[in-house]
């Protein structure tokens, strides 16, 4: 038996041999083996009783699973507007000059690849990377010499200074969530003591709508799924914070993972669920261990396992899946496909999750953010929670602030406080724009400063990134665009097509061969990517494209050449080969680049 | 009274087969029509040369040398309307599948590898215009305000769309005229 054979062998015995948990598997052979080789995909695939493609599918689609060598030491620079504004290139220039290397290929001796990857979630204290799949944050020139040195050494990663691992809350402003003290199983005590109906019923007093993003009243999604056939039940907690610029999931998965298993356990308590899942991202998994703790702590303390609080009958437990660096796996359906061990394909909808999600099963899928909120509800009651926030938006949003401000960080807020006054907290000066809820939410502009977080006005999962005077407000959603583009799932032409199009326009624009016509071109692809699009991925992002035109059309403008087109390649070096091939440099062996007027 | 005054109408083939020109020939009953309503510019049908001030140009083929970007320039220049006819001016199509392969190697093949042509040498009179490294669509190159696809595009196709640039209507092929085969 080969080494390869028994890690399959061991990956295999851990996750029982199921066909439905292939992405953890491969997960854990990536972790064990570096990369996943031909032969071990069709070993899996046999095991499983799998077609070969299938795992192959799987394994190609997830950024963090590879099918070909990467390095021993692989390096990934958090690709997002906001580690660029902190330095995030020259780092990863500097990297790649100190180890001979080019970004993309991994180095001869085969230690050491470098590239960049999506957000991952360290906004607040980038420039951050991934080695490893381990996260580090506060990158500087010193510390990436450091770490040249002990990639050069070949020091193992548990040998690293412990400190470069350290992530930091950066809790700047606590509300009712972040500022009252949870003592576990409070929360669930007072809704057991309620009854699964009485507990509902606060649930729908609170008229709490989903934090992460779509605001969909958690009540109603409860109801459905409680009310759906089907005798198992399941509750998923949507931990695959992928939203550039978003991180509170993080700090609410460090310091209130008890309240967000509560939460979780209450939403099983009023449906009727048995198993629970969450689905934390792969850029998270340093924070598995802590959450198997808690989860650990919940089980010996009664609050997890079989008959919780002394109920009979009422059984639930938790279990991790991790992701694998898809952002489009936030969505849902998505999600549910990933849980499965499928390609992070949205589903077509209806059936809606509530009937039918994980495995066909009636599933309840929450934001981290919003199960937490679940234990104020259960503690104070649903018509204490109703009366803050705003008419259709109850109770706090905790804000990731990062970007262009003294103080970047989590900030707790009641719904309806004004963007003006945010800025003002986290002392942002002569801002120009800021980004609400992503890359895939609305750029606003000073004109609206006076505007109110909430579902009514400007609504957010969270992302709050501030652009001052001094930034290129094309080149923000020129990140973006790349963004979409790479995270694209592919399933449908008009996303998979429509994303790269609009790329390699708003690129042309960037190398100085902008046109008219291009800006044209450019509102066309918004209007088809957000009329044909097949999910939220799709239909979002042309947004900060939209908003950038609308509201600082001059950034765009300035990119523009004044004629009618310009080509996006070289005409005359087009013909460079030819004029090799042939020896010949005379005036009709060169093409001007510039339109001729050829009358 | 006056007669209307007729569109003028341009078009040539680029890298193409001349495919779709065969195509705009099987309108049949229609040509009667057309020539009532259009006079030819450039095309093959006339002989013209040049493209001098039109109405519409339709370009078949791609563009796979320097003499088709000038001849692409001039009908830009000059039409209002710019028309990409069939699958090689929308998409480079079948000239665009040596876009994988370098042109060096191409040429050598051509002209120095084949049996026979061992003495042989890339031709270098500059007579003859030097292919580009790559086949372009035609909207890579110029601005193009129209697009029909299809290998060719039928008859049926190329004259719904026709009828509705000389009626001035939004040209609009829908299924089952619309195909890109």
């Amino acid at each position: 038996m080969t080494t390869t054979d028994e890690h399959v062998e061991a990956a295999l015995q851990r996750y029982g041999h199921r066909a439905d948990v292939l992405l953890q598997i491969l997960v854990e052979l990536q972790a064990r083996v570096g990369w996943l080789p031909s032969a071990l995909i069709t070993r899996v695939a046999h095991a499983l009783g799998l077609p070969r493609a299938r795992v192959e599918g799987v394994a190609g689609f997830y950024s963090f699973l590879h099918l070909a060598p990467v390095g021993r030491y692989r390096v990934l620079f958090s690709d997002n507007i906001v580690d660029q504004m902190l330095g995030s290139r020259a780092l990863m220039a500097q990297l790649c000059d100190t180890l001979w290397l080019s970004p993309g290929r991994v180095s001869e001796d085969g230690l050491v690849s470098v590239d960049t990857t999506s957000c991952t979630g360290m906004g607040d204290q980038g420039p951050a990377m991934l080695v490893n799949g381990q996260a580090i944050a506060r990158l500087d020139p010193a510390r990436v010499n450091e770490i040249c040195e002990l990639i050069r050494a070949q020091r193992p990663l548990d040998a690293w200074p412990a400190h470069y691992f350290a992530i930091d809350d950066n809790i700047r402003r606590r509300d009712a969530l972040l500022g009252s003290a949870f003592v576990p199983g409070d929360a669930l005590r007072a809704a057991i003591a309620l009854g699964r109906e009485g507990w509902l019923a606060q649930m729908q007093a609170s008229n709490l709508r989903g934090r992460g993003g779509a605001g969909f009243t958690t009540a109603v999604k409860w109801q459905a799924c409680r009310d759906a056939p089907g005798a198992q039940k399941v509750v998923v907690c949507n931990a695959d914070e992928g939203e550039p610029g978003t991180f509170k999931d993080r700090v609410l998965l460090t310091r209130c993972a008890h309240q967000v298993i509560e939460g979780m356990t209450l939403a099983a308590w009023a449906v009727g669920a048995q198993q629970g899942l969450i689905y934390l991202r792969g850029e998270y998994c340093y924070l598995r261990a802590s959450l198997e703790a808690v989860l650990a702590q919940r089980r010996r303390a009664g609050w997890l396992g079989a008959g919780i609080g002394g109920v009979a009958g009422f059984d639930f437990d938790v279990e991790i899946h991790l992701g694998a660096g898809a952002y489009v796996c936030g969505e849902e359906s998505a999600l549910l496909e990933s849980l499965e061990g499928k390609r992070g394909t949205p589903r077509i909808r209806p059936p809606f999750p509530v009937t039918h999600g994980y495995l066909g099963r009636p599933t309840v899928v929450n934001n981290v953010e919003t199960l937490a909120k679940c234990c104020l509800i259960a503690q104070h009651g649903g018509p204490a929670f109703a009366a803050t926030g705003t008419a259709q938006s109850a109770g706090t949003k905790l804000l990731s602030i990062s970007g262009d401000c003294a103080r970047p960080g989590v900030y707790e807020y009641p719904f309806g406080v004004s963007i003006r006054q945010v800025l003002d907290d986290c002392g942002a000066r002569e801002v120009q724009a800021v980004q609400v809820g992503g890359a895939s939410g609305v750029t606003v502009a000073p004109y609206e400063f006076g505007r109110k977080i909430a579902f009514e006005d400007v609504p957010t999962a969270g992302a709050f990134m501030v652009f001052d005077a001094t930034r290129d407000i094309f080149e923000v959603a020129r990140n973006f665009v790349h963004f979409f583009a790479h995270e694209s799932c592919g399933f449908c032409t008009p996303c998979r097509v429509g994303t790269a199009l609009l790329r390699n326009t708003l690129d042309k624009l960037a190398k100085g061969n902008g046109s008219a016509a291009d800006l044209t071109e450019i509102e066309d692809l918004d209007r088809l990517l957000k009329q044909t699009s097949h999910c939220g991925l799709g239909s979002s992002a042309p947004n900060p494209v939209i908003d950038g035109l609308q509201k600082f059309r001059p950034a765009y403008e300035r990119h523009l050449r004044n004629r009618d087109f310009v080509p996006a390649f070289d005409l005359d070096g087009a013909l460079a080969r030819a004029r090799q091939m042939t020896g010949r440099d005379d005036p009709g062996a060169h093409l001007d680049n510039a339109t001729e007027a050829e009358r | 009274m006056t007669e209307p005054r007729k569109i003028r109408l341009a078009t040539v083939s680029l890298a193409g087969c001349f495919g779709c020109h065969m195509s705009l020939l099987d309108i049949d009953d229609h040509l009667f029509e057309l020539a009532g309503k259009v006079a030819f510019d450039r095309s093959p049908l006339t002989d013209i040369k040049r493209c001098g001030p039109c109405d519409i140009g339709l370009i078949e083929g791609g563009v796979c040398n320097a003499e088709n970007v000038h001849v692409l320039r001039a009908f830009r220049a000059n039409c209002h309307t710019l028309v990409a006819l069939g699958a090689c001016a929308v998409n480079g199509g079948l000239p665009a599948q040596r876009n994988h392969l370098d042109l060096g190697r191409c040429l050598t093949a051509v002209f120095q590898s084949r049996p026979g042509m061992d003495t042989g040498a890339v031709p270098d009179d500059p007579e003859l215009p030097l292919p580009l490294d790559q086949v372009h669509p035609i909207h890579e190159v110029v601005h193009v305000d129209y697009f029909l696809p299809g290998c060719p595009p039928s008859g049926e196709a190329i004259w719904a769309f026709v009828s509705d640039l000389l009626a001035g209507r939004t040209p609009r092929v829908a299924h089952p005229l619309l195909h890109f085969d």
